[in-house]
């Protein structure tokens, strides 16, 4: 049922919200973006994910649906009939867009996010390396799933373009501070060329946020004095 | 694929996110090939072959295919035999989202919270009880007076919560620490026994002696050591 208004809690930084204003985007449905405040939940993120009380939370007229990727399905699923199929339509292909949409946020997200933890030159090159090994895997899940064509989910951007992609903007934060290049094209020549893509997709721009932009912010939360 | 094309299952015996598979496969009367594998000791070549990432069952293979990954196996199985007469997931968009939503909430969360208030030491027991009482409420509260997580029949939450079901209790004996009683927790106590009585269910479940006996042996007293 497509009927009803159509909300996104949510926040400008944050990689996970991203994906469904990717699918909505993808879809035309237009949306209300409710922000919140960064260090604060507001009461309606409460009431309406009261299990995580975590962004996203789609509200599609006010009925909730959490959890990044399954708002992705769901935004799918609802508006089917318009534009492009976020998901691949053969139950196999559902499967492997599934299986590696996991693999991106239980491994290779880690692998990122733990970049920056890394302390001295030991700790940062390992967490170098584990990323390299994810890249690596992606690489070759990315030739799988794509059969020549542009993107993970063939000609146009999908759950798995979206799954991944939305990391981007944070990876190139990440290579700043870090001053290591994550995603080489000389490593993983067919997902950089992928990212870039990925980047250029008229319904990702307008929610991609601007590295400098991120970067800055990034500084900002990072900064908090240690408990 | 279509669905003549022969189903292998690499599986293990004891493991919950394994028998979530067969628990699929039997309710949907879909035939396979089982093959058990030893996971804590040698692994087999196929299973290496079929799932490098994470060498770890489930995997199915289908039509010499592989999927990994107990949940996305299911859903994989809901929509390649979409003719079976039990369906798993529901088909109103919502209602699926929220299936989802519960089954990776038992998948990420409840297992394991469950699983670390029974082991934990002395001193962290009373946080990883208060952390399972806690999950266990919202899953009391979600499933209300439904049969079933998924309504009238058993579906695609009731599936993914098969630990709660059936090992919860057998990890409760092991370690001799109790979290989901009868009183505190009527509704789930009323599922998981409706839930362990399906035929189906039932036929696939492991022997609850032989799994105490590995928990405790594993594991250790729970309640004692560590």
């Amino acid at each position: 049922m497509t009927t009803g208004e159509v909300k996104l809690i949510g926040a400008w930084a944050s990689p996970f919200v991203m994906r469904p204003r990717i699918a909505l985007n993808l879809k035309s449905v237009p949306y209300e973006f409710l922000q919140e405040t960064f260090g604060s939940k507001s009461e309606l993120l409460l009431k309406s994910n009261p299990a995580h009380k975590k962004i996203p939370v789609l509200l599609h007229a006010d009925k909730p649906v959490c959890e990044s990727n399954i708002i992705v399905e769901y935004i799918d699923e609802t508006w089917s009939s318009s534009g492009p199929s976020v998901l691949p339509s053969h139950p196999y292909d559902r499967a492997m867009a599934r299986f590696w949409a996991a693999y991106i946020d239980e491994k290779w997200f880690v692998s990122l996010r733990s970049f920056p933890k890394a302390q001295g030159e030991e700790e940062t090159k390992a967490a170098l390396a584990q990323l390299e090994e994810a890249n690596a895997i992606l690489e070759k899940a990315f030739i799988d799933c794509s059969k020549g064509k542009p993107f993970f989910n063939g000609d146009n951007i999908g759950y798995l373009d979206i799954a991944l992609g939305c990391f981007l903007g944070w990876l190139r934060v990440t290579e700043l501070t870090g001053g290591h290049k994550l995603l080489d094209e000389a490593k993983t020549p067919s997902l950089s060329k992928w990212a870039e893509r990925f980047c250029n997709d008229p319904a990702v721009k307008p929610v991609m946020p601007e590295t400098a932009k991120l970067a800055e912010f990034a500084k900002k939360i990072f900064a908090k004095p240690h408990a | 694929m279509n669905q003549e094309e022969q189903v292998k299952l690499f599986g293990l015996w004891g493991s919950p996110f394994s028998k979530r598979v067969e628990m699929v496969l039997k309710l949907k009367g879909i035939p396979y090939d089982y093959i058990e594998e030893d996971v804590y000791g040698n692994k087999s070549p196929m299973l290496l072959k079929y799932n490098p990432i994470h060498k770890k069952v489930p995997v199915l293979v289908h039509g010499g295919k592989s999927i990994a990954e107990s949940l996305v196996i299911v859903e994989y199985i809901e929509e390649t035999w979409k003719t079976t007469s039990h369906a798993i997931l529901p088909q109103d968009p919502y209602e699926r989202a929220m299936a989802r939503f519960w089954a990776k909430y038992v998948d990420d969360k409840v297992m394991l919270t469950l699983w670390k208030a029974c082991w934990a030491p002395e001193t962290e027991r009373e946080k990883e009880m208060k952390e399972a009482y806690e999950c266990l409420k919202c899953l009391e509260k979600e499933l209300g007076d439904k049969s079933f997580f998924g309504g009238e029949t058993i579906g695609f939450v009731d599936i993914a919560a098969d630990f709660i079901g059936y090992w919860l209790g057998i990890v409760q004996e092991a370690s001799g620490v109790t979290i989901m009683t009868a009183d505190k927790f009527p509704k789930l106590h009323r599922w998981s026994e409706d839930f362990v009585g399906n035929n189906f269910i039932k036929e696939v479940l492991p022997p609850k002696q032989k799994l105490v006996a590995v928990f405790k042996a594993q594991f250790g007293g729970g309640a004692t050591s560590k």
